[in-house]
């Protein structure tokens, strides 16, 4: 025997550190809405089989909460049966005597407070909370619930039109999310289970590519009879046009009450063009606007003196409000009023009026790590600046912004300078910008799942600075209709889950959706607000308009899905894109489109898709 | 077409034929649980797989397209062991006692299971328990239920009653009441759809057999049995005899085999009921009470639970008049009792059915006009070829008899009953003479019955007055009718509805005959029954005329209101 030995990975070692990878996918791909207990008994499982045997508390206490847990589970379970879990799981997270014990204890214990009502369900009425097994994954994840594995399989079946038409049913704007879509669809595609998840923006991009202009209407088809109703929308972007849209088909007649330029709220006036070009937002909007009889009233703001929310009350059946959220979040720090500061909704507003500031020979630095502040960033690159820096108070990691929207940030030139937060603006002695100091972050506790950062002792830096965009999130304009009588909490406008304000019964007929009630979201968050505001509208005013199944979907046709890689998006060469605000990503090859769309495990089909929930025909 | 090969031999099936339809075929068999043609074809037992030269993993044959070229393996190594295990882990959740199961013999676990050769049985046993209100109608024992889900899809998407759900997550997912209810708290109409295409015993109808048994041990009770008109058309299915020996005349003499003291024919007082409901609608019409909704047809019991639950403000469109099933029962304790000298609760009347609903319907409390209960129990076709099988009857060796009289006459209207739209086509025969006081050709309304659409309408002229009818059956088809007449989209003035796809002949009650939907072609039995004989018009039975002349007096006359009328708004559900 020698003295020391240096280990080698034994095949043992590889298969279950494989197996680990598996169930980690397994784990993220899992479907959305389990039974919470159900999860958490089974979770105690894996648990327990990592105990290594020694302590009490974990040996003995893990298998026996997940008894508890079955018991409920079963049906024969109460109230004491919830109180003895919390008290076991208390005490194993009390006095395990290694994370293995205490940290599936408190796993326990998180669910326990966290599906509160799933438990008292269990205990009372021996019934199950969770709302049912949702079929498939990346609809059910869609804010606007897009039929995905539909579209998918049109555009795997060369029928690109009917991908799109398919697309409109439940997202007017299917050329705006291929690019710029946060695809929350992708999150737990069951592809995850065998090796990645589908890219299914990629896939949508291809059939926009290659759709052609798809009118709203094929030969022969037309809006709804007119309903001889009149709805207002105060706001022309994402959310308002997408209400716009289906209201139109339904045979309303509708008017968009837009206080800027032009249409496209935030797609044009936050989203930079080289994520999202104009001339395909101009195409996708004017499109959308011949749904039906939809008149446009351009720099017109509702809610102030001159038009007061009450008289477009009296004037229409129905009004939405989705004014978006577009004021700006100030620092509060010394010197930020100096020239040379600006807000990130400034800059981006004035680039998407085509009035670029010419950032020659200028250094920039941008606040923020949201997708914005990564907008900011990679505009003032565009702008011709010197060097751009972006100071972010937290670690990359840590940043909200997608992570391919940094990693872009940063090989387009952009310097990120993580933990590092606003201190002050040096003013020079002409009243500009000279530099912003910021003082250096380490980072702390994990508090509501973040880790925070906290002060460090070292000393602050100075980022030389001609130029400093301040992005650190958007307000919402709502004081105008909060003095109408509008509930409005933290800025937002309070409306409820079928998007009508509060107080609902003062304020009937009147409804709001997307950012201004959410708070800053994302695109698809702001058409499903608009999408959900069509049909209740529609429904206010007495009608049921369905919005139905256009086209018919190929069924699969069995065949081999190896484990294989996910096709990624191609961008144009850096040193090229950098001096244009002009796209920036490149379509998939036809080739690549077959391979990724075949990849789609068409969960609509198989599964308990071909049962139930595999399909929405009408909404 | 598309050519393939299916276990190296060539065939050719028309585009999106499924694997499994297309061996079929080719008298090819693939063992298969849970699929039901166009009703559920979800691949979830999983027993159908075949392999398909070129990919790694099985398909199943009840949802997979033939392709061009495909070549099928339904026997390879690969699909057989994985066939086998799939049934076998299917039984391990299942209560296999066959003996004391109605469905041994005609259950679909069992056949597959015999037929692959289970023998051994590698898992563990993990069997839910049964628990159920076994007095209601319908039973189901989670302890036999293989989660196929074809109850489910019956029920949502032909039935559309929705009462069968998916119950618990997981491992545990099962099939419940929908949200965990009680099944008398739910729209239940007692159809039995969900029985007769059950393909284990996990859906059953309450067994009232032993009360029959009982009564006929009685010797101070007479025991009379009546036969509904689609009883005829399928109780020979199971006991391996023809149509031809089918008939109802060896019915009868089964009947007597076993000890039944009179035998008497439902279908006599169908015509019973053509006359009152007949009357009653001429009687509405006229006094313009149909101007706004018809008049419904009232002798489904599924149907009249169905509007009282889903339908309420429609309950006072249906015909007064009791079914055929309760007026019969009503007559023998009162106009046979009085002929027999007997007191009426001396008379126990068995009444035999393809439904079972008519289990609900006997036990309303307020069908004892005549005193006593009106029919004391009801036993579906699957209760009488059970009793006959107990029995030890050979029934192929008796001689055909005729039913007793005087209630044993029924004309060619009474036994169109049992299938869909012959209610309305006979009260139309009646109704007829009742305004023109002439016969129309018997065939003048055959425009009623249809097999297929949404509901079927039609338009009749009698003596000036234009009719608007519509015949719908299948709760699906009716609920869609019952919401179009009451948005007053559509206008009739009379309309037949039943509960169960093609009437009474695809009946709850029916005897269970695998992945094949018989109500057409029996209750064309019934129309060519019809067809055959020359007593084709209700009011011309030689009983009916005797029994409004010797005691009822005449339609909707004041015994016929006491005895053969009711109030279904005062029906408890």
């Amino acid at each position: 025997m020698s003295r020391l030995v240096v280990r080698s990975e034994t095949e043992i070692q590889a298969t279950a550190d494989s197996l680990h990878a598996d169930l980690e996918r397994r784990v993220v791909g899992a479907p959305p809405d389990l039974c919470p207990l159900d999860l958490a008994s089974s979770y105690l499982k894996v648990c327990s089989s990592q105990t290594c045997g020694k302590c009490v508390p974990c040996r003995v206490g893990l298998p026996q909460l997940e008894r508890l847990i079955d018991d409920l589970i079963d049906g024969k379970g109460n109230c004491e049966t919830v109180k003895e879990i919390e008290k076991t799981a208390e005490s194993i997270s009390l006095s395990a005597d290694c994370a293995i014990g205490y940290e599936a204890a408190n796993m326990v214990l998180k669910g326990v407070k966290g599906f509160h009502d799933d438990y008292v369900a269990h205990a009372e009425g021996h019934q199950c909370k969770a709302e049912g097994f949702n079929a498939v994954p990346c609809v059910a994840l869609c804010p606007a619930h897009v039929d995905i594995p539909g579209y998918i399989a049109l555009v795997n079946a060369g029928r690109y039109a009917d991908a799109v038409r398919l697309i409109r049913k439940d997202n007017p704007f299917p050329s705006v999310c291929a690019m710029v879509c946060e695809h929350p669809c992708e999150h737990k595609c069951r592809r995850r289970m065998v090796d990645d998840a589908i890219n299914i923006r990629g896939l949508k991009l291809y059939a926009i590519d290659h759709s052609g202009h798809v009118p709203v209407y094929r030969e022969g088809e037309k809006p709804a009879p007119a309903t001889g109703k009149k709805v207002a929308i105060i706001g022309g972007g994402p959310s308002g046009i997408s209400a716009a849209y289906y209201l139109g088909m339904m045979g309303h007649s509708v008017e968009i009450f837009e206080q800027r330029k032009h249409l496209g709220g935030m797609l044009r006036y936050g989203i930079p063009s080289y994520r999202l070009p104009r001339e395909v937002l101009q195409e996708e909007i004017d499109t959308l606007l011949t749904s039906g009889d939809i008149k446009v009233h351009m720099e017109v703001s509702i809610g102030g003196k001159d038009h007061p929310l009450s008289e477009l009350r009296k004037n229409f059946d129905a009004v939405y409000i989705a004014i978006g959220a577009h004021t700006d979040k100030s620092l509060r720090i010394e010197g930020e009023k100096a020239e040379g500061v600006m807000s990130a909704v400034t800059l981006l507003r004035r680039i998407g009026d085509e009035d670029f500031p010419d950032f020659t020979g200028k250094k920039v630095v941008v606040v923020g790590g949201g997708n914005v502040a990564m907008d900011c960033a990679r505009s003032s690159l565009r702008l011709n600046a010197e060097k751009v820096t972006l100071a972010y108070r937290r670690r990359k990691d840590d940043m909200t912004a997608l992570k391919e929207e940094v990693e872009a940030t940063e090989v387009e030139g952009c310097e990120i300078l993580e933990l590092a937060a606003p201190l002050k603006v040096e003013v020079g002695e002409d009243g500009k910008a000279k530099a912003l100091w910021v003082k250096q972050q380490m980072i702390s506790n994990i508090k509501g799942g973040r880790p925070a950062p906290k002060d460090a002792t070292a000393e602050p830096i100075r980022l030389e600075a001609d130029i400093i965009v301040v992005a650190i999130g958007q307000g919402i304009d709502s004081h105008n209709f909060e003095e109408s009588g509008v509930a409005v909490k933290w800025g937002c406008i309070q409306a409820l889950e079928s998007e009508e304000v509060l107080p609902a019964e003062e304020m009937k007929g009147v409804f709001s959706g997307g950012d201004c009630v959410s708070g800053p979201a994302t695109v698809i968050r702001a058409i499903a607000a608009g999408k959900v505001a069509a049909a209740n509208i529609d429904e206010y005013l007495g009608f049921n308009h369905p919005v139905e199944l256009p086209v018919e979907i190929p069924e699969p046709i069995p065949h081999n899905r190896p484990a294989c890689g996910r096709v990624k998006m191609r961008e144009r060469p850096i040193d090229e894109r950098v001096h244009d605000f002009k796209l920036v990503e490149k379509g998939m090859t036809e080739e690549e489109m077959k391979q990724e769309s075949n990849r789609c495990l068409r969960c609509d089909y198989y599964g308990f898709g071909k049962f139930r929930e595999g399909r929405e025909v009408k909404w | 077409m598309v050519k393939a090969k299916i276990n190296g031999k060539e065939i050719q099936v028309p585009e999106g034929t499924t694997i499994l339809e297309a061996a079929k075929l080719n008298h090819i068999t693939i063992p298969h649980l849970c699929y039901l043609k166009e009703v559920n074809e979800i691949g979830a037992c999983r027993v159908c797989v075949v392999e398909i030269a070129g990919l790694d993993r099985l398909v199943s044959s009840c949802n997979t397209v033939v392709q061009e070229g495909m070549e099928i393996l339904t026997n390879s190594p690969k699909a057989r062991q994985a066939r086998k295990v799939n049934v076998e882990l299917i039984l391990s959740q299942h209560h296999a006692r066959c003996v004391e199961c109605v469905r041994s013999g005609n259950c679909e676990l069992q056949k597959v299971a015999n037929d692959l050769n289970v023998k051994d049985f590698p898992y563990h046993e993990d069997i839910p328990e049964f628990d159920w209100d076994k007095s209601f109608p319908l039973i189901r024992n989670d302890s036999k239920c293989i989660k196929c889900m074809r109850c489910v899809q019956v029920c949502d998407n032909i039935q559309c009653m929705h009462v069968w759900d998916i119950a618990k997550t997981g491992r545990r997912t099962t099939v419940d009441v929908r949200g965990g209810k009680d099944i008398r708290d739910v729209n239940c109409t007692v159809c039995g759809q969900c029985i007769t295409h059950c393909p284990v015993g996990a859906l059953t109808a309450r067994d009232d057999t032993q009360k029959v048994l009982d009564a006929l041990a009685d010797p101070d009770k007479i025991v009379i049995a009546s036969v509904a008109p689609a009883v005829r058309t399928s109780w020979g299915e199971k006991l391996g005899l023809t149509h031809e020996e089918a008939n109802q005349n060896r019915l009868v003499s089964a009947l007597r085999e076993i000890g039944f003291d009179y035998v008497f024919d439902t279908d006599f007082s169908a015509d019973l009921t053509i006359m009152e409901e007949g009357s009653e609608f001429i009687d509405r019409l006229t006094k313009g009470e149909l101007k706004e909704y018809p008049m419904f047809t009232s002798c489904c019991p599924g149907w009249v639970r169905f509007i009282k639950m889903e339908f309420p403000e429609l309950v006072p469109q249906l015909s007064s008049a009791k079914s055929p099933q309760q007026m019969f029962g009503a007559i023998i304790k009162s106009w046979y009792a009085q002929i027999l000298g007997v007191p009426a609760d001396k008379i126990y009347n068995v009444s035999f059915m393809p439904c079972t609903a008519k289990k609900y319907e006997c036990d309303v409390s307020c069908m004892d006009s005549s005193g006593a209960r009106d029919i004391d129990v009801v036993l579906t076709v699957r209760e009488l070829d059970r009793l006959i099988k107990s029995e030890g009857i050979d029934v192929k060796a008796l001689d055909e008899a005729e039913f007793d009289m005087p209630l044993g006459v029924a004309s060619g209207a009474g036994h169109i009953f049992g299938t869909t739209g012959g209610v309305m086509e006979a009260a139309l025969r009646t109704a007829y003479n009742l305004v023109t006081g002439k016969n129309p050709d018997p065939d003048a309304f055959r425009d009623v019955r249809d097999y297929n659409g949404v509901w079927k309408e039609t338009k009749f002229e009698i003596n000036g007055i234009e009719l608007k009818i519509a015949v719908a059956h299948g709760l699906g088809n009716i609920r869609k009718l019952c919401e179009a007449i009451r948005d007053k989209k559509v206008h009739y003035d009379f309309v037949e509805c039943m509960a169960c796809p093609t009437g009474c002949a695809g009946g709850g009650g029916q005897p269970i005959c695998e992945g094949e939907e018989l109500g057409q072609s029996r209750g064309s039995i019934l129309l060519n029954l019809d067809k055959s004989m020359k007593l084709r018009f209700s009011h011309e039975n030689p009983s009916i005329v005797q029994c409004y002349k010797e005691y009822l007096g005449k339609p909707l006359g004041e015994k016929s209101h006491h005895l053969l009328h009711t109030d279904q708004s005062k029906w408890e559900l």
